[in-house]
């Protein structure tokens, strides 16, 4: 099993993608995309040394539910600041010290972070943890790395075993 | 399809689209690159995302059979790339230096010259 399936999480995602990609039509296609998903992990095996083991998957969906709604409401945020006065934003890079250690949780976090609207992740320092995120309007940065610390690190740093 | 189906097309297409619009005119309107970043970025999550919706929503009550789950890939294949475009961009500006003040010690620094953006009366 270890051998066919090195990691089941990223077979487990190629398939589904397969599945939604074609609609599911036939059971060659079915079986297509099991042989991509056995195929695709295995290839890329050297591009992924380590990767963070999942624990608690169903903190995965409240995280997931918190980002849904985080993208809604501040959308809205910074629709209305576009269109508002703009001398009344204040724009900051912000350093954000992580807690986390490893490089794809960084990667999801930042991804996280730019989805979010109002903040972009810039930069990963993996000397010091440190993300390095441009806000549109941060008039108290130090509430900003708190908010993402708190909101999407925490839970990601309980989901995976970090 | 019914009406109820159509118009909540129609209303999830209009919000797309507003959504869209408002990010091209963050894109128009604001001062230096790494804040016009935002307006961009931010339209493909909600903009699109109501787009796409519509769309899934438009051929799964179609009278073709089943329902449509390719809006899904779009969006999953939108929400990892976005933010590596994002990224790159950011990335090349503060390497130019553009506009923008690069922060040194752990201190929080603030847009152009430290201060809030420049108040259209004050500067011009």
């Amino acid at each position: 099993m270890r051998w066919l399936l090195p990691r089941p999480l990223l077979s487990a995602t190629v398939f589904l993608l397969w599945a939604v990609i074609t609609n599911a039509a036939s059971l060659a296609l079915l079986l297509l995309g099991g042989l991509l998903a056995i195929a695709v992990p295995r290839l890329t095996l050297p591009f992924w040394p380590d990767p963070p083991r999942l624990v608690r998957p169903w903190r995965a969906v409240r995280l997931f539910a918190v980002f849904a709604a985080d993208i809604v409401t501040a959308n809205w945020r910074v629709a209305r600041q576009v269109v508002g006065p703009l001398y009344r934003l204040s724009p900051a890079l912000i350093e954000v010290p992580l807690d986390l250690r490893d490089p794809f949780l960084a990667t999801l976090l930042g991804s996280i972070v730019s989805l979010t609207p109002g903040t972009v992740a810039i930069d990963v320092d993996r000397q010091r943890w440190v993300l390095l995120v441009h806000a549109l309007d941060a008039p108290d940065p130090q509430a900003l790395v708190r908010e993402i610390k708190d909101r999407y690190e925490l839970p990601l740093k309980e989901i995976f075993a970090c | 399809m019914s009406t109820a189906t159509e118009s909540a097309v129609a209303v999830l297409i209009l919000l797309g689209a507003l959504f869209v619009l408002l990010g091209s005119i963050g894109l128009a309107r604001l001062p230096d690159f790494l804040t016009r970043l935002h307006g961009p970025t931010k339209a493909t999550t909600l903009g699109v995302g109501a787009m796409l919706l519509a769309s899934a929503i438009f051929f799964s009550s179609g009278t073709n059979e089943g329902i449509s789950l390719h809006e899904l890939a779009i969006l999953f294949f939108l929400f990892i790339t976005a933010p590596v475009t994002a990224h790159l961009l950011a990335k090349a500006a503060l390497h130019r230096q553009t506009g923008t003040q690069q922060s040194d010690s752990g201190t929080p620094v603030r847009g152009r010259d430290g201060e809030k953006l420049p108040h259209p009366d004050k500067t011009s």
